[in-house]
């Protein structure tokens, strides 16, 4: 499985990113974790709010930070 | 027997604690906020029991009174706030903008600024996402002029701390700013200046359906709002009514007169300069400058200021060098600048 995160590096994009990283370590899932800050590759998710996040090449949510609850079942969905 | 689990689930959301503890808060919030000089003037006058006429029983009870006072409106506006924006989107806005024409279009957009989640480190997705769909360039810049000056963090300190008047001024004259510089720059067709990859960018469909989200959702929201901006801006507001009150208490009366008062003319200039790279601290700086309102600064010096401050960010120009060159962002910079910098002279004829 591959999880993307959209942003440039705003605070939430971090935020964001970080909370992934816990998450995955806390529930040993098995999945690899990108960074994308290049705009051009931001943008062809359609997106106008960082930060996104991109399971299996699907777009789950944008412009927040989502609850721990969410981001675990979006990931038991792409299983 | 789905249909029971799902009746079941909507009636317990839609009396849920979510929505019961605000609407119990409220009156105790107002009753609060009604009662806060008199529970000031308690504390610091029979508590403590400071003496009036001391410059530091100035200041004390300045702070006092301020600090509980600006959280509470800012708590009560955010929250407020977030609920509203729930209900737009920088698509739906960009939708309502598509292919509109100038003026109309600008009038639309800085009104959609004020209304529509924004945060600055968006400023570039969104102007792309604009652009691409059609949204006239003059129509965009009204958009992202009225957006970060017309916050509601800036409009609950103006108000808080100057009263409504203030407030409604810095609203009005805002949007006017927003949209006249907007379609200023539409009619200088500067189309040519924003980088060629601009136009050469896909932007993809999210594929993402509208949510349809329930009350209760957007109240949570609002809480989320609260948190992220009030748990952000609160230790500027502190800080800066801390600054205010010393001032408050120890700079003599029209100490600001000559530096900031009517009669110099190039104090409105030098104001707008100064703004510019004060982003970050806007919440702190506000009641600063309310303390040096008092000190004989002029309203027209002060309100051009604040603008700076919030509507024309260094930050915000340099993330804006990625989409435009650099000619297109001086006229912009530009353009804004001489809008305030015309509001403040104004105000200080005015009053």
């Amino acid at each position: 499985m591959k999880i993307k995160v959209l942003g440039t590096g705003c605070s939430k994009c971090i935020s964001l990113e970080r909370k992934l990283n816990e998450l995955v370590k806390e529930h040993n899932i098995d999945v690899e974790i990108e960074k994308v800050s290049q705009l051009e590759e931001i943008m062809k998710y359609g997106i106008m709010m960082t930060p996104g996040l991109v399971i299996n090449e699907k777009l789950v949510s944008f412009g927040s930070v989502p609850k721990d609850k969410q981001i675990l079942k979006w990931i038991e969905e792409a299983k | 027997m789905f249909r029971k689990i799902e009746e079941k689930s909507l009636l317990s959301r839609v009396i849920s604690n979510k929505i019961i503890i605000p609407i119990l808060l409220l009156p105790v919030w107002f009753l609060l906020y009604h009662y806060l000089q008199n529970i000031t003037d308690w504390i610091v006058f029979d508590l403590i029991g400071m003496d009036k006429t001391m410059h530091l029983t100035g200041a004390v009870s300045f702070f006092i009174f301020e600090v509980p006072k600006v959280l509470m409106l800012l708590t009560l506006i955010v929250f407020a706030v977030g609920i509203v924006r729930s209900y737009f989107s920088p698509e739906r806005t960009r939708k309502i903008l598509g292919g509109k024409k100038l003026f109309v279009g600008n009038v639309l957009a800085s009104f959609l600024g004020i209304v529509t989640p924004f945060c600055s480190c968006s400023a570039i997705p969104l102007f792309l996402g604009f652009v691409e769909s059609g949204v006239p360039l003059g129509v965009t810049f009204s958009f992202l002029i009225a957006a970060p000056m017309i916050n509601e963090v800036a409009v609950v300190l103006l108000f808080g701390l100057f009263g409504w008047k203030t407030a409604l001024l810095y609203m009005s004259t805002g949007l006017l700013i927003a949209m006249i510089s907007g379609f200023i720059i539409g009619k200088l067709k500067l189309e040519k200046y924003v980088e060629e990859w601009v136009f050469n960018v896909k932007v993809g469909d999210n594929g993402l359906e509208d949510e349809k989200l329930t009350f209760s959702d957007r109240v949570s929201m609002g809480y989320d709002a609260i948190k992220e901006i009030v748990g952000k801006v609160w230790i500027y507001v502190v800080l800066g009514i801390a600054v205010g009150a010393g001032i408050h208490g120890y700079v003599p009366e029209n100490f600001m007169a000559g530096l900031m008062g009517k009669s110099s003319w190039w104090s409105v200039p030098i104001a707008v300069i100064l703004g510019v790279p004060m982003y970050s601290n806007a919440a702190g700086i506000i009641p600063i400058v309310q303390s040096l309102l008092e000190k004989g600064a002029s309203l027209g010096t002060v309100l051009a200021f604040m603008m700076s401050v919030i509507g024309l960010s260094l930050p915000e120009a340099i993330i804006l060098k990625k989409v435009l060159k650099i000619q297109l962002i001086i006229v912009f910079v530009g353009v804004v600048a001489v809008g305030i910098i015309i509001v403040g002279y104004l105000f200080n004829f005015i009053y």
